[in-house]
């Protein structure tokens, strides 16, 4: 598809870094899945859907600076929903959320809720104020919260909340990749799916640009189980623009 | 029933995954040989590592794909690793190599231990190489022969259709010692966001490719394959089994299958078992198909 012209009609300050941006367009999503935004004439970045019209970013390149340069009735080009998506399961699940890793569980607990799921979410940031959705998922289960500056909650990282992994039925895995690798090193790989984050650039795997070994982020995933991440560099290695090896 | 040997290669069929696609990592490639590809190309490396164009990079239109990735690239000096791990299947790994000169390209080629060179001189968007070098005779002919003097392994020259004669862009890369030509890179083109007025690509224009080439494709393998000695590989446009066998019929050795990989990894798994059943019915053999077109 050629990019959809998506006008901006609501922008909210979710936290000192953080906004979602509300559009006229809706998608038919499936929590997990992404959309290629494109800021014109500056740049086109892969975003999480946090709403079935909106997506929540964080300000940390040039591009996202761009987009947060825009205003209401500011407009973008969209191509998506691409990719695969969280399979979503019923009876226990735990949802683990480190910054704005928030922004694609967060729908994911809204319709997993109304599934008759029984969530719990251990919500990680780096301060108190950074802290993203929180309100959408105390409307849905239990929160525990961890902040790295202990503003709020347990002081330390997210992962150390993990504790009773193992009453889950399916664990629910997105923020930063480290975080991420430590999750998948602690549960049953099986019983976890994680959405990643890669430079991507075609967005339809064809390119092969944000591949994990042979696993196609935007394609094959973003969303992957974790006994298919297991034996892949996921955790140790990411690549750049270049395609250069990078350590995580 | 569907080996071959091409350039000196044995290949367990003739499809192979193209320049650029699922390319960059040697698990990517791992995974279109075990997808049933018969050989796989590398994405295209360089001097130096390269980021490319700014996105998009590629886009969807009605008849096909228009890119400009603007050749992101590791470096020769970062990927012999990823052709390492790509040969641990034992498919053929072919490197695509791109260069600014003849000097360029043999250091590149001298420095990598792949079954085959593919030298990129076809790019249409990427300033100072691709189709700006492979446009001109004399400097195709000069880059092949320098490449030719630094390795023993065969070598492929990817021809741009972004030429008044691509017969004579062939010749050259023949006279410089060639093995084998590849034929076609992309079509220029360009696609405007009506929005906006912006043109879509980072780059502003780019390389179309999918279905809507397979046509000029054909026409390309038909001509090189009358005015050559050496075999023609074709690409451009295939999506299926019949599109394979055309492009035989004009005259294709092998064919390279780009596009379609990222609906269908599998693809070259799925056209071997359709060639195969087309090619037991009409009691035809690989040798039949080529270049069967010319003798009608």
């Amino acid at each position: 598809m050629r990019p959809v012209n998506a006008v901006i009609t609501k922008i909210v300050d979710e936290t000192p870094t953080i906004r979602t941006f509300f559009f006229d367009t809706s998608f038919e999503l499936i929590p997990g899945q992404f959309v290629m935004v494109w800021i014109r004439g500056v740049d086109e970045i892969p975003m999480a859907l946090s709403y079935e019209n909106a997506i929540t970013v964080q300000k940390v390149g040039p591009a996202s600076s761009a987009l947060f340069q825009l205003n209401e009735c500011d407009s973008v080009g969209i191509r998506g929903p691409y990719g695969k998506g969280f399979d979503i399961m019923k009876g226990r699940i735990l949802l683990v959320s480190g910054g704005v890793g928030a922004a694609p569980l967060a729908p994911l607990a809204e319709k997993a809720g109304a599934a008759g799921a029984k969530i719990t979410t251990l919500l990680g940031a780096k301060t108190k104020e950074e802290l993203l959705f929180r309100n959408r998922f105390e409307v849905i289960g239990e929160v525990r919260v961890a902040t790295d500056d202990g503003s709020e909650g347990k002081h330390g990282y997210v992962t150390q909340l993990l504790e009773d992994e193992k009453n889950y039925d399916q664990i629910y895995c997105c923020g930063p990749e480290i975080m991420m690798k430590k999750v998948l090193d602690k549960v049953m790989p099986k019983k976890a799916q994680f959405s990643l984050h890669r430079y991507i650039k075609c967005g339809i795997g064809i390119c092969g640009a944000c591949c994990v070994d042979g696993l196609r982020v935007c394609k094959d995933g973003p969303v992957f189980s974790g006994h298919v991440l297991k034996k892949t560099e996921f955790g140790v290695y990411r690549r750049n623009e270049c395609g250069e090896r990078v350590k995580i | 029933m569907l080996s071959i040997t091409l350039t000196g290669l044995d290949i367990r069929n003739p499809l192979m995954l193209a320049a650029g696609i699922m390319g960059t990592t040697g698990g990517s490639l791992k995974r279109a040989a075990e997808g049933g590809a018969g050989a796989v190309v590398t994405k295209s490396v360089g001097m130096e590592p390269k980021s490319g164009h700014s996105n998009p990079s590629m886009v969807e239109v009605d008849c096909g794909y228009l890119n400009a990735m603007g050749l992101p690239n590791p470096s020769y000096k970062n990927f012999q690793g990823e052709i390492d791990t790509a040969k641990e299947d034992g498919v053929p790994v072919i490197a695509s190599i791109f260069g600014g000169s003849a000097d360029e390209f043999s250091e590149i080629a001298g420095s990598l231990r792949p079954d085959a060179f593919e030298l990129n001189v076809s790019c249409p968007h990427a300033c100072g190489y691709g189709a700006q070098v492979g446009s001109d005779p004399a400097i195709v002919e000069d880059i092949t022969r320098a490449v030719k003097n630094v390795t023993s392994a065969p070598i492929w020259v990817k021809l741009t259709p972004n030429v008044t004669d691509i017969k004579i862009i062939g010749l050259a890369a023949q006279r410089g010692g060639a093995d084998a030509v590849v034929a076609i890179n992309t079509v220029r083109a360009m696609a405007i966001d009506i929005e906006s007025g912006y043109p879509i690509l980072g780059n502003k224009f780019g390389g179309l490719s999918g279905r809507a080439i397979k046509p000029i494709a054909i026409k390309c393998v038909y001509d090189l394959y009358e005015a050559l000695q050496i075999p023609v590989i074709g690409v451009g446009g295939i999506s299926d089994w019949k599109d394979a066998v055309e492009f035989m019929m004009a005259g294709a050795k092998a064919v390279q299958i780009g596009s379609a990989v990222g609906d269908n990894l599998n693809i070259f798994n799925d056209i071997s078992s359709c060639m195969r059943s087309f090619m037991q019915e009409k009691e035809w053999t690989l040798d039949d198909l080529y270049g069967m077109a010319h003798k009608k």
